[in-house]
């Protein structure tokens, strides 16, 4: 196991310096000069290059990309061009409620996705399950800002349900948690179909049956453990979905997370933030692929000797 | 073949995708003679006295946007948009992927290694940030986007095609053709690639959804295909401030790009089942 550890360890630490070459090279590709958007219009020119040197642009390449990790590695993501401010800092701010978001899409996608698959698996090729199947499709194609604004148009303005926006009580985080969530939801509902269609044909649930246990409990104790295993262990996948739905999301609910932050970024161009965000959005997929790779051998043992 | 239509052709509900699809292809490739209105024509009627746009009538079936144009005619006009960018940058996607995934699975060694790696690398990106950081570098442009696209979306189908060519080039098959004397080259062409046509053609077309819902999130973020050239993702972006006053500027676009992505998820999921009978009650 500490082996297999290590080797996932290794995999992901090289994955992140890749995630650096690929952000490095991208920053290069950047028409913008980065020394004119800080300087400003009136700058005299030896400002300019007291910038230039400042940001070390006058340097070789090689020279810049160590620099530019070693200032990663100490949480140094440069500064906003609109805000003047740390980009890291800003993304720090930021990353609470986005972390909550998740969080309660997580939680919103397995209780949509669960008992749908739960019910669609017990009662298999029937109009239910074709429906069940069917809606799972049309919520992994409805874009994440149409479900949002149509959500906030049903529930909080025509119903008044919930409010309109903002952050702080569950009241807020339902309907984003929920718009987040809806795709996964429909994905996990037809994992767990399969997954509980493969199980209700095990031999301990013949076990269970002949034994005279009750169709619910054969579902919801037996079935319903070993079936939710696969699905628990992708959770850690999600991440990388999710990042990209929180800048949609967050801007539809106006929810104060790195999405938002994201978003203002985009409108305005500023490259600095754009870069954080990615490469942040980067390293949480690298984080929750190793949470996957760590959970895996604990459902299939088998997966440790790959 | 006949096989595979007569099972495709009894799901219904993939059908129903493809006539849509069809429909939608019509719309498309017919938009300036079905249109009503020239799409970027600012109607002085087109707005209220107060400036607000115009509900769904008579004179504007789909009411008007923001600026007093023809939401029924952008529509028309932002299904071009939506197919093409859908069609051409999945395409290149699924020439890369596939070609990058037969590859590597057919070489192994270092080579294969070093393209699944990078499918590694990319997968830690996510695909919408990544494209948006590309697109804010690169100015953007239906070209663009559709390369942005592109090299986004290619990963997925590398590694499905990848483990599929890694499973067939251990069959006897192939070995007994390498003993025969045949080349790499012809073992891909010949023997590889098509045992792999029914996986990329599903794949190509699950894709296409995923291309239409990438466009329209880029659109609707603003860094899409640039305005006045209508797209659906753009339309909700405009009109998103005018939202509760006049929802049906939201509705609309969004239930066309809906549609869209459903019917290729529908059409898709269709030719997996029918493709590969012994799936059917297989994953996703």
């Amino acid at each position: 196991m500490i082996g297999y550890i290590a080797r996932r360890l290794v995999a992901s630490f090289l994955i992140l310096i890749g995630v650096t070459m690929v952000t490095f090279a991208l920053t290069f590709m950047i028409p913008a000069d980065p020394v004119a958007m800080l300087a400003g219009r009136n700058a005299t020119a030896q400002t300019r290059e007291q910038i230039r040197h400042q940001l070390g642009l006058d340097r070789p390449l090689p020279v810049q990309y160590v620099t530019y990790v070693a200032r990663l590695a100490v949480g140094d993501f440069g500064k906003s061009y609109a805000r003047k401010t740390d980009v890291a800092d800003l993304i720090a701010s930021r990353l609470p409620p986005t972390l909550l978001l998740m969080l309660g899409a997580i939680l919103a996608e397995l209780m949509i996705g669960i008992p749908a698959g739960i019910y669609a698996a017990s009662r298999r090729g029937s109009g239910a399950d074709k429906v069940a199947m069917t809606l799972s499709f049309v919520t992994v194609s409805t874009p994440q800002f149409v479900v949002g604004l149509t959500l906030l148009y049903v529930f909080a303005y025509l119903l008044s349900w919930f409010p309109l926006s903002g952050y702080g009580s569950l009241s807020n985080l339902i309907l984003p948690a929920l718009t987040l969530g809806m795709a996964g939801g429909g994905w996990y509902s037809r994992m767990m179909r399969s997954s509980m269609i493969e199980v209700l044909r095990q031999d301990y649930i013949r076990t269970a049956r002949a034994k005279g246990m009750g169709e619910r409990r054969v579902l919801l104790v037996h079935g319903l453990r070993n079936a939710a295993l696969p699905i628990i262990a992708m959770i850690g996948l999600d991440i990388g979905i999710f990042m990209s739905g929180v800048v949609v999301v967050e801007n539809v609910f106006g929810w104060p997370g790195i999405g938002q932050l994201m978003w203002q970024a985009i409108q305005s161009l500023d490259i600095p933030i754009i870069m954080g965000v990615t490469t942040v959005a980067a390293l949480f997929i690298v984080l929750g692929n190793f949470l996957a790779d760590l959970v895996a051998p604990l459902i299939d043992p088998r997966i440790r000797l790959r | 073949m006949q096989d595979f239509w007569k099972r495709f052709r009894r799901d219904r509900l993939a059908m129903i995708g493809l006539a849509t699809i069809l429909l939608l292809l019509f719309v498309g490739l017919f938009a300036p003679v079905i249109s009503p209105y020239n799409p970027n024509e600012q109607f002085f009627d087109g707005l209220t006295l107060e400036g607000s746009p115009l509900p769904p009538g008579e004179r504007f079936w789909f009411g008007t946007d923001t600026n007093g144009r023809d939401q029924f005619s952008r529509l028309l006009y932002g299904a071009r948009t939506s197919i093409l960018i859908g069609i051409i940058a999945n395409g290149i996607a699924v020439i890369i992927g596939s070609f990058l995934g037969v590859t590597a699975g057919y070489l192994r060694g270092p080579a294969g290694a070093t393209i699944m790696r990078l499918t590694d690398l990319m997968m830690a990106f996510p695909p919408l940030l990544l494209a948006i950081a590309l697109a804010a570098i690169l100015k953007p442009g239906l070209a663009i986007i559709i390369i942005v696209i592109a090299l986004v979306n290619w990963v997925q189908i590398a590694r499905v095609i990848y483990s599929e060519t890694v499973a067939l080039a251990e069959r006897d098959y192939i070995e007994a053709a390498r003993a025969l004397g045949a080349g790499p080259l012809r073992i891909l062409f010949r023997h590889l690639l098509p045992h792999l046509v029914p996986t990329i053609t599903v794949y190509a077309t699950l894709g296409i959804a995923t291309t239409v819902l990438l466009e329209a999130m880029l659109s609707f973020l603003g860094r899409g295909v640039q305005p006045p050239t209508p797209a659906w993702g753009m339309m909700i972006f405009e009109s998103q401030s005018y939202f509760l006053n006049a929802p049906w500027l939201v509705f609309i676009p969004g239930a066309a790009i809906l549609i869209l992505a459903l019917s290729f998820n529908l059409v898709g999921d269709g030719l997996r089942d029918a493709l590969d009978p012994t799936q059917r009650d297989g994953s996703r």
